[in-house]
């Protein structure tokens, strides 16, 4: 019992949070999509400190303007800028999918959990909903939402979260209904725990896996459906810029084949982005279970 | 005996609702533990004992299972006695673990796999004795020390994946005591783990109990386990007690022919090359457990029995006192 290695010794006597680090910062990609995505959500949020122009300023000086020592990232066909524009079309986008997925994913959590402790007839009850908003079209149902929430940021985020949680809520069920009968669940109601004990403290953690890489992969899907939405004049209204709606003056032949900088920024923010979440993601998962020490 | 028992259980009935019909697991079921004492419950898979450790706490699945009739008389620590029987959900659920807790029979798997040993044994003493962070987290590295994990300060800050299965029975037993409760269940604690560390955790157990003057009910199929550890023993049988009495007594005179032949059945270190020798099989008991929606009337043991008679089947035989307050389910007992 005495006779450990030092390094086990070591590495042991850290709390949980350090070694949930050591397992994070081991992983290369999830390093690489930190080191990606810090920049960019630093430069998103301080963009008014260091860049004179604002996305909406017009200079008709300068009209599909090509990237320049004045207008780095060039300007668009109404001379604005396309650096404020792509700064503050992350601001938007990235507030629509990080607020959006984390009202879906309590919804989809609550709506499992009560699925999965509430009893059969419950259970069925609120299964059958999900089927049914899992049935719904999505786009014509992106549609009639939209066009009942109106355009703008609140409205776009509450319909993006209201299309996206049925199939979180139907992992969650399925991941608590097999908790719920594993031993230490058993063991902690005999100690007493009450059920959001039960479903706070062991539900969720155990869980986090789920939940971080459906976060992951809904917030790329997010910023996509904002965009695809904005495309339909019902997301993100112009003049407000977002990724989204950037990307759309691609749709113009013109733009497309000539003015290159006006879609290739936003659409090159967008797929960075995403990459650094995914990558991101990835790493979070594995530095929440304590398990993947052995591998 | 002066005192009264900490856990007074009288003619507890727990039936399951399956496919429309109610199908009782338990019936009639008088027991007591009294303070300082360990009583064993021995039964076959199926006879009733784990459903009884269920029925105490509350913790029969809902809808299908129930306490239907009894009480379940319990002195906790604050001195008060209740019927846990009567008790709400809520009531229920602050006894669990602060007055009476539980030790399961996987260490494997009845830790949770994302919380650091010691914050798991901190848990219960935060909530139920409304400690605080730190003095929990204390507490629950002298636990560690008190059920003899060596180092407790390292090892409360690991996952139960970083412990051996010894380690983590004994992490389980801490958290178990961890409110310093007044009866400990354990429900096949050594199951699980191999002979020695058995023998470590039983000596373990007695200890603790020694020390904190608390009752235990002990859930077990194992004689040699129960021989070591028990004052009391109840055997189970079909839902039923069979027989009850003092260890030594119930096991040098059973007076039950299943508690007999329970105790024919178990092997003996070199008897069973003497056996294999003359060509006899171990014996065994003949037949298999009745099934409990269909079950024989009167002595639910008498088609297995060789003493059987007519009057076996007419009623359930009542549990009649031996002398020495063993008592046993059997109306031929004189003839065992």
């Amino acid at each position: 019992m005495t006779a450990e290695t030092p390094a086990t010794v070591r590495s042991a006597s850290k709390g949980p949070w350090v070694r949930a680090w050591g397992r994070f910062s081991s992983n290369g990609a999830a390093l690489a999509g930190l080191a990606i995505l810090v920049p960019i959500l630093v430069l998103v949020i301080s963009y008014p400190l260091w860049w004179p122009y604002s996305p909406n300023d017009i200079d008709l000086r300068a009209l599909n303007q090509a990237p320049g020592p004045v207008h780095w990232l060039g300007t668009d066909g109404v001379g604005r800028d396309i650096l404020a524009r792509l700064m503050q079309g992350g601001r938007i986008s990235l507030t629509v999918a990080v607020v959006s997925v984390a009202i879906s994913i309590v919804i989809g959590f609550l709506v499992g959990a009560i699925a999965s402790f509430g009893g059969k007839v419950v259970d069925n009850g609120v299964m059958r909903l999900v089927d049914l908003a899992m049935t719904l079209p999505p786009v014509i149902f992106l549609l009639v939402l939209a066009s009942i929430a109106g355009t703008g940021v609140a409205p776009t985020i509450v319909v993006i979260s209201l299309l996206s949680w049925p199939v979180l809520s139907r992992m969650v069920r399925a991941r608590l209904l097999e908790l719920r009968e594993r031993d230490f669940v058993v063991a902690a109601r005999g100690m007493g725990a009450s059920l959001p004990h039960l479903l706070f403290r062991h539900g969720l953690p155990n869980s986090i896996d789920i939940l971080v890489v459906y976060a992951t992969l809904q917030i790329a899907n997010a910023i996509l459906l904002e965009a695809g939405l904005s495309f339909l004049g019902l997301g993100i209204a112009p003049p407000e810029a977002s990724w989204g709606n950037m990307l759309n003056a691609a749709r113009s032949t013109v733009v497309l084949e000539q003015y290159v900088w006006q879609w290739m920024f936003p659409g090159g923010a967008l797929v960075l982005t995403v990459l650094a979440i995914n990558f991101l993601g990835d790493g979070l998962r594995d530095a929440f279970d304590p398990r993947s020490d052995l591998n | 005996m002066t005192v009264a028992p900490v856990l007074d259980i009288r003619n507890m009935q727990t039936v399951f609702r399956i496919g429309g019909r109610d199908i009782a697991a338990v019936t009639d079921l008088t027991l007591t533990v009294e303070p300082g004492e360990t009583v064993a419950l021995v039964g076959e898979s199926g006879s009733g004992k784990s459903v009884t450790s269920l029925s105490i706490l509350g913790l029969l699945p809902k809808k299908v299972g129930r306490l239907a009739q009894g009480s379940v008389a319990f002195r906790g620590k604050s001195g008060e006695t209740r019927d846990l029987a009567k008790l709400d959900a809520e009531a229920l659920r602050r006894v669990r673990g602060n007055d009476i807790a539980m030790v399961f029979q996987e260490p494997m798997t009845s830790l949770n796999p994302v919380y650091t040993v010691g914050e798991q044994i901190a848990e219960p003493i935060r909530i139920h004795l409304g400690r605080s962070h730190r003095e929990a987290a204390a507490d629950a590295v002298r636990l560690l020390a008190d059920v003899g994990i060596p180092d407790p300060e390292r090892r409360a800050r690991q996952y139960p994946h970083e412990l051996s299965g010894g380690m983590r029975q004994r992490a389980t037993i801490a958290m178990a005591l961890a409110c310093n409760p007044s009866l400990l269940i354990a429900d096949e604690p050594t199951t699980a783990l191999d002979v020695t560390i058995q023998a470590q955790i039983l000596d373990l157990l007695a200890r603790l109990q020694r020390e904190r003057g608390m009752a235990m009910l002990f859930v077990t199929h194992n004689l040699g386990v129960v021989a070591e550890i028990a004052d009391r023993v109840a055997v189970m049988y079909a839902g039923r007690i069979v027989e009850t009495g003092r260890v030594a007594e119930v096991f040098a005179h059973p007076r039950h022919l299943y508690t007999k032949g329970l105790l024919r059945s178990v092997p003996r270190l070199g008897e069973a090359s003497a056996l294999k020798a003359a060509g006899t099989p171990l014996p065994t008991i003949a037949g298999a457990v009745p099934s409990l929606s269909n079950l024989p009337a009167g002595c639910s043991f008498a088609p297995r029995c060789p003493y059987a008679i007519s009057a076996c089947s007419a009623a359930v035989p009542p549990l009649t006192d031996t002398g020495d307050g063993q008592l046993s389910r059997c109306i031929r007992w004189q003839e065992i």
